[in-house]
């Protein structure tokens, strides 16, 4: 394991020392009852500020401990939010035996391609192999009452909480276009080390290395997991959060116009105008951190910020049609996964697509 | 009953454990404490897992000391479902099938409680399959006569007939929750009538909390 470079140190660093700032305020506004500020909103800011230290650390894991717990962690994440989702959802009995297939043979086998880096597999199985199946089991178990409905309700939960999400952590297992024409992975440079030292200097067959590799130290510090990846994933993490937050902001100091006043009167145009804007500031000015150059990191930022917000406006219908405020007030004493990662299952394969595709042929 | 063993001991906690994390039980206490002191935890039946799942939501020390009350019918079919319910639970097997007169149901709890244990009970006495909330049957009403010292909780579970519904066997991960309510005894000069009518009440009660 080789020391971290210095743009990861800087970047997981930053926001470490961010979140115990804002920590501190979060348990200094909750001290001071004199402030006369709204307890509840206290009280969700406090929440808040939980989850982004379990999400931090969560990620950490990812420069760490390597892809497979990575990869596990946001399953486990996956799993807790369908388990809201569908406990939220009102289905019947015939559609146990589906919701068993759901929960214990989708959702791993989705997590196992995306830790196995099966694209052709983790790309179709839930879109089209869920899809399918659970249309036929359902009818199979005979109940047709609101049986288009149940079918739907499941798939969307399915599609939200598992299929999306899980392009985030496979961000760690796709390898850029970039990195394969110009910076070697460390598996690569590492052999191209140890073919460079079994021939002696001089010799014609090592003249076709490429320059780049005269750069000794290797870029990962984990051998499966691509650093540059994992910062990819950290900084997508950071800016969907922020966005969030930015866009609560706004829309707290500007909001005049709701998107959709009976879905949630306190999603407005300026908060997500605003929230989409700056979190794309902010992102342009951390693009030392990403393989992708200023201008190409803020339309990626835009875009992922945008459907994430918008993301967010889809959850607030579902938790409206079914009469409650939260997931996690469903049922009481369980915290809502979903309501904390909703802009991330949204936003997710649209960053995973814009990087896959369209920017990553586009490297300097 | 002996003491359980090391094995016994952690067999239990490990079952309580994975109760927990497959039904995401939370347990609530609304103006009611968990407490070893004697008592009947009386709740709404909708699923198989019901008996497993209350007594995983109690404390350890509350859970060795509280012992379901269960259908001989069922526990008693297989190896794996008869150790548990004798030696993990500890259950008290009840024959639904041939109740004798001179071994009433009501008069082995109390025999088998003694001034120790606690029990778990269903008062619907069979599972429900709707929403509705069956009328309880009067085996509450008799221990609660003959034992005006016991504490009777009521418990309300809830959403865990959609984690492991009547005739499945594969139980689904959804959550569900158990709320304990304000214990109660018998009042002076109530009648059974009244008495179980006020026991439902207090379990739906918990329903809306």
């Amino acid at each position: 394991m080789s020391t971290p470079e210095a743009e990861t140190l800087w970047l997981v660093g930053g926001v470490i020392v961010l979140l115990g700032l804002v920590t501190l305020v979060s348990v200094y506004v909750k001290r001071r009852r004199d402030l006369a500020l709204d307890p509840a909103a206290v009280a969700q800011f406090h929440r808040r500020v939980v989850v982004w230290w379990i999400l931090c650390l969560l990620l950490a894991t990812a420069f760490v401990l390597g892809r497979y717990w990575t990869v596990g962690l946001f399953g486990l994440m996956s799993l807790r939010a369908l388990q809201e989702y569908i406990t939220l959802t009102p289905t019947r009995r015939g559609d146990h035996r589906a919701l068993f297939w759901v929960f214990f043979v989708f959702t791993p086998a989705q997590y196992v391609a995306v830790a196995l880096d099966r694209y052709e597999l983790y790309s179709i199985l839930i879109p089209v192999g869920a899809f399918l199946f659970l249309a036929i089991r359902i009818a199979m178990a005979g109940d047709y009452k609101n049986y288009l409905e149940r079918v739907a309700k499941i798939q969307v939960g399915l599609m939200i909480c598992v299929y999306c999400l899980s392009f985030a952590p496979a961000l760690l297992t796709r390898r850029l276009p970039s990195q394969v024409e110009q910076s070697p992975s460390s598996a690569a440079l590492a052999r191209q080390e140890a073919v460079q030292a079994q021939q002696p200097p001089g010799d014609p067959s090592a003249s076709d290395v490429p320059p780049t590799v005269t750069r000794t130290a290797p870029t990962a510090i984990w051998p499966e997991v691509h650093e540059e990846r994992a910062r990819l994933l950290f900084f997508f993490v950071l800016i969907v959060q922020l966005a969030d937050v930015l866009q609560y902001a706004w829309g707290r100091l500007l909001g005049q116009r709701p998107i959709a006043v009976d879905v949630s009167p306190s999603r407005t145009w300026e908060g997500f105008l605003g929230g989409v804007a700056s979190a794309t500031v902010v992102a342009a000015l951390l693009s030392w951190s990403v393989p992708f150059p200023v201008w190409q990191t803020a339309t990626l930022a835009a875009a992922t910020t945008a459907v994430g917000l918008a993301g967010g406006l889809v959850t607030s219908s579902v938790k409206r049609d079914r009469g409650v405020e939260d997931y996690g007030t469903l049922i009481t004493g369980h915290g809502g996964i979903l309501d904390r990662i909703d802009s991330l299952c949204f936003a997710a394969p649209v960053f995973f697509f814009l990087v896959q595709g369209a920017f990553g042929n586009w490297v300097h | 009953m002996a003491e359980p063993t090391w094995a016994q001991r952690a067999i239990a906690s490990l079952l309580a454990f994975t109760a927990r994390v497959i039904s995401g039980a939370s347990a609530r206490w609304v103006d009611c404490q968990p407490d070893t002191c004697q008592r009947v935890y009386f709740a709404n039946h909708t699923s198989h897992l019901d008996a497993l799942v209350l007594w995983s939501a109690l404390p350890a020390e509350v859970r060795r000391l509280t012992r379901p009350v269960a259908a001989r019918d069922y526990w008693e079919r297989g190896w794996v479902r008869r150790y548990l319910a004798n030696r993990i639970f500890h259950a008290l097997l009840i024959d639904r099938r041939n109740i004798k007169v001179h071994r009433s149901p009501v008069d082995e709890m109390l025999r088998t409680i003694g001034d120790r244990y606690s029990l778990i009970v269903f008062p619907e006495g069979h599972r429900n399959t709707g929403e509705e909330l069956a009328p309880f049957k009067s085996g509450l009403y008799y221990l609660a006569k003959k034992r005006p010292d016991l504490e009777l909780v009521p418990a309300y579970i809830d959403n865990l007939n959609r984690v492991l519904p009547r005739g499945e066997f594969l139980p689904v991960p959804l959550l569900s929750c158990i709320t304990f309510g304000p214990p109660m005894w018998l009042e002076h000069g109530e009648t059974k009538t009244e008495f179980l009518q006020r026991a439902r009440d207090a379990v739906l009660r918990l329903k809306n909390l």
